[in-house]
C-alpha cells in the first residue's frame, strides 16, 4: 500500500490553479522527488502535505488515513526547509532535539538518539555549538537531523540543497541518498534541478503548470519522456518536427521536413498521419569524419556550426545539408575521438534506429 | 567552506586603518556630548555630596582659608533615617510594578502589529506614539477628570495607572521592532516537529524576544524611578518617590548636597541592578 496517496488535489490563488489535479501515490522507503521549474507549485504541494495549507478540492491520504483537517503539529511528517530555519536561540544539540522534547520522550532517550543521530549526521563534535557558528552545510545536516531524529513517516525537503555552492551540494546529494539509504525513511524531496533529481531519486514526478507531466524513474523519464515539456525540461535534446508515414511494431517510419524519411521506435497508439516532434538525445546522436556513419539507418552530412568544449565532453552544433540544426555530445576520452572538429568542417552524422523517441502533440 | 572564512578575514585588513578613522571621526561627536553632559554633571554631583548647603541655596564653597570644606553629612542623613530606605524601596516597588504591566500589556499589542499586514503597520505604531503629539502635562491632568468621579484620585493606583500610560510606548515600541524581525518560517518549523501554539510562543518567541523586553524593561523602569510629576498630580502624601524627594531637595529644601546624594545613590542602585541581571543572564545561559 502506497504510504501517502494524493488523490485529485487542486489548490487556486485567485484564478491561479496552483496545484492542478494532481493524484500521485507514493510507496513507502521511496526517494521521490517532485521536480518542475520555478512557480509550477511543488512548494504549494508539499505545504498540502505538511499541513500548512488544505486543498480546495481533492484529498491526501497517509497509511490510508485522510489527513483532512489534521494541523501540522499532529502530522507525523516533517520538513527540511530550503531557509533550514533552524532555532538561533538553541545550540546544535537543543535543536536536533526539539522534535523529541515535543513528543514528550523521556530524557534517556532523548540523549541515546540525540548521539545516535549526531553520528548519523557525523556533527558529534559541534552538539554544543550554535546555529550562527555553522558553516553552510553543517546548518544543512543539523535541519536534516532534526527532520530525521523522531522518525516520521514522511520527511519533506523543499529545495534543500538550493542555497550550497556547487561543490558541496554534490558532496551533499551523496550523503543524502546515503542518509535515506540507512534510515530507510520516505523522503519527498522538492527541487527544480534535473541533475539533482535524476542523481538522487528512485521515481520523479515531473511538474509543470500546477500539473504532473509524467511519473517515473529517472531513467525512463531521462529515456522517453512522455511530452515535449518532459523533453525539454530534463537535459538537453534535440527536437524535430514530424509526420508519422508508418506505424508498426517494430518501429515508426516519420517524415522530416527537407530531411526525408527516419526509423523510430515504434510506440504504441501511433497512427500513420499523424503529427509530433521526434526527441533525440545529444548523446544518441553520432558525428564523425564524412562517409564514417554510413552503417547507420539514420544518416547524413552536415558542418559545424559551432561547439561547447566542458571539458569531459564536447557539445557540436551541427547543421545538416538542408539546414536542419542537430547538437552532437562527444566524450573526449572516447578512443579515436580525441580530435576536435573545428567550425566549418564537414561530418558525417547519424543515429541507430532504435534511438529517440516519438512524441505527440 | 574555507574559502569563505580566509575571504571575509582578510577584507577588513584590506582598509583597515580608513575605516578605523572614520569610525573614530563618526564617534567622536556623541562621545565627546556624553563626557560633556553626563560624566561632568555626574562627577559635579559627587563633589557636591560631600558639599556644605550654601546659605542661600547652592552650596557652600569647597575651601574656606585654605581647608577643605567637605563632609559625609548628607550620608549620615541618608543612613540614620529609615524613611528615605521606605522611599526607596517603594519607588523600586511602583516602577518594578508599572514595568510587570507595561509587558504585560504591550507583548499582544506589539504582537498583534508584527502580524498584521505589512502595510497597515507603519500606521498602527503611528497610533501608538499619537499620544506624545499632546503635552504630558495636559495628559496628567485628562487623568485627574478621569479618577476623579471614580475616588482613586491620590492612591497608588492613579500613580501606577498613570505611570503606566506614559510609559506604555516605550515597551511597546522596542518589543515591535524585535518582533518584526522574526523569521515566520522558525514558527512554522516549530509546528512542523510537533509544537501547539501555547510551546511555540514559549519556545520560540519568548526566547527569541528578550533582547526587546530587556530594552523595554529599561526604558520603562529607569525613566519611571525618576519621575516626580506623576506622583505629585495624581498620588497621595503617601506615594511620594525618589523623583520627588530629589525634586524636592533642589527646588523647594535648597539643600543640594542632600539632593546630590539621593541622585547618585539612586544612579548607584541601578547601576548595579542592571549589572546584576546581565549577570544572572550569562548565568543562566551557560547553565541552559
Ligand atoms: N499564498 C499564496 N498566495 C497567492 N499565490 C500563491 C501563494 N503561494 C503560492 N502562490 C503562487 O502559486 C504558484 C506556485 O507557487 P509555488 O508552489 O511556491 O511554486 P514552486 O515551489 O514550484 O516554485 C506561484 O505562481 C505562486 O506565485
Ligand atoms: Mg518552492
Amino acid at each position: 500500500m502506497a504510504i501517502l496517496e494524493i488523490r485529485n488535489v487542486t489548490r487556486r490563488f485567485g484564478n491561479l490553479k496552483a496545484v492542478d489535479d494532481v493524484s500521485l501515490s507514493i510507496e513507502a522507503g521511496e526517494f521521490f522527488t517532485l521536480l518542475g521549474p520555478s512557480g509550477c507549485g511543488k512548494t504549494t504541494l508539499l505545504r498540502m502535505i505538511a499541513g500548512f495549507d488544505e486543498p480546495d478540492q481533492g484529498a491526501l491520504f497517509l497509511e490510508g488515513r485522510p489527513l483532512a483537517g489534521i494541523p501540522p503539529e499532529k502530522r507525523p511528517v516533517h520538513t527540511v526547509f530550503q531557509s533550514y530555519a533552524l532555532f538561533p536561540h538553541m545550540s546544535v544539540a537543543q535543536n536536533i532535539a526539539f522534535p523529541l522534547r515535543m513528543a514528550g520522550k523521556d530524557e534517556d532517550e532523548i540523549r541515546r538518539r540525540l548521539k545516535e543521530t549526531l553520528e548519523l549526521v557525523h556533527l558529534s563534535d559541534k552538539a554544543q555549538h550554535f546555529p550562527h557558528e555553522l558553516s553552510g552545510g553543517q546548518k544543512q545536516r543539523v535541519a536534516l537531523a532534526r527532520g530525521l531524529i523522531n522518525k516520521p513517516r514522511l520527511l519533506l525537503l523543499d529545495e534543500p540543497l538550493g542555497a550550497l555552492d556547487a561543490k558541496l551540494r554534490e558532496q551533499m546529494e551523496g550523503e543524502l541518498i546515503a542518509l535515506q539509504r540507512e534510515v530507510g525513511i520516505t523522503f519527498v524531496f522538492v527541487t527544480h534541478s534535473q541533475q539533482e533529481a535524476l542523481a538522487l531519486s528512485h521515481r520523479i514526478a515531473v511538474m509543470n503548470e500546477g500539473r504532473i507531466e509524467q511519473v517515473d524513474r529517472p531513467e525512463q523519464i531521462y529515456g522517453y519522456p512522455k511530452n515535449r515539456f518532459v523533453a525539454d525540461f530534463i537535459g538537453t535534446i534535440n527536437l524535430l518536427p514530424v509526420e508519422v508515414c508508418e506505424a508498426t511494431h517494430g518501429h515508426l517510419r516519420l517524415a522530416v521536413a527537407g530531411l526525408g524519411e527516419i526509423i523510430a521506435p515504434a510506440l504504441a497508439g501511433v497512427k500513420a498521419g499523424e503529427r509530433g516532434m521526434f526527441a533525440l538525445r545529444p548523446e544518441q546522436v553520432r558525428v564523425s569524419a564524412r562517409h564514417e556513419a554510413q552503417e547507420l539507418h539514420n544518416h547524413y552530412h552536415g558542418k559545424v556550426r559551432d561547439y561547447l568544449y566542458l571539458g569531459d565532453v564536447t557539445v557540436y552544433k551541427v547543421e545538416l545539408d538542408n539546414g536542419v540544426l542537430l547538437e552532437a555530445l562527444l566524450a573526449n576520452s572516447a578512443p579515436g575521438r580525441a580530435k576536435f572538429f573545428e567550425i566549418g568542417d564537414t561530418l558525417g552524422v547519424g543515429w541507430r534506429h532504435d534511438s529517440g523517441v516519438y512524441l505527440r502533440d | 567552506m574555507t574559502d569563505f572564512s580566509t575571504d571575509s578575514a582578510t577584507r577588513p585588513h584590506e582598509s583597515g586603518r580608513d575605516s578605523r578613522v572614520t569610525q573614530w571621526l563618526v564617534s567622536l561627536p556623541p562621545t565627546l556630548f556624553l563626557l560633556v553632559f553626563f560624566l561632568a554633571p555626574a562627577l559635579i554631583m559627587l563633589v557636591a555630596s560631600f558639599q556644605y548647603p550654601g546659605e542661600f541655596g547652592g552650596l557652600a564653597p569647597l575651601f574656606i582659608d585654605g581647608q577643605a570644606n567637605l563632609s559625609l553629612e548628607t550620608y549620615r542623613f541618608f543612613f540614620s533615617d529609615l524613611i528615605y530606605a521606605e522611599i526607596f524601596l517603594r519607588s523600586f516597588l511602583v516602577a518594578a510594578a508599572t514595568t510587570l504591566i507595561c509587558l504585560i500589556l504591550a507583548y499582544p499589542l506589539a504582537l498583534t502589529i508584527a502580524h498584521s499586514p505589512k502595510r497597515h503597520r507603519d500606521l498602527l505604531v503611528l497610533l501608538v506614539i499619537l499620544p506624545f503629539a499632546s503635552n504630558f502635562l495636559i495628559r496628567i491632568y485628562a487623568w485627574i477628570i478621569l479618577l476623579g468621579p471614580a475616588n482613586l484620585l491620590y492612591t497608588p493606583f492613579a500613580v501606577i495607572a498613570g505611570m503606566v500610560y506614559v510609559h506604555l510606548p516605550f515597551m511597546i515600541l522596542p518589543l515591535y521592532t524585535n518582533l518584526e524581525k522574526h523569521d515566520p518560517a522558525l514558527l512554522e518549523a516549530a509546528q512542523d516537529l510537533g509544537a501547539g501554539a501555547w510551546t511555540r510562543f514559549w519556545r520560540v518567541t519568548f526566547p527569541l524576544s528578550l533582547p526587546g523586553i530587556w530594552s523595554g524593561t529599561a526604558l520603562v523602569f529607569i525613566p519611571v524611578l525618576g519621575m516626580f510629576a506623576i506622583p505629585e498630580l495624581l498620588g497621595g502624601t503617601g506615594d511620594i518617590l525618589i523623583g520627588n524627594l530629589i525634586k524636592e531637595q533642589f527646588l523647594d529644601n535648597r539643600d543640594w548636597p542632600l539632593g546630590s546624594t539621593l541622585s547618585l545613590l539612586l544612579t548607584l542602585a541601578v547601576l548595579l541592578l542592571a549589572g546584576f541581571s546581565a549577570w544572572a543572564g550569562r548565568t543562566r545561559r551557560r547553565l541552559a
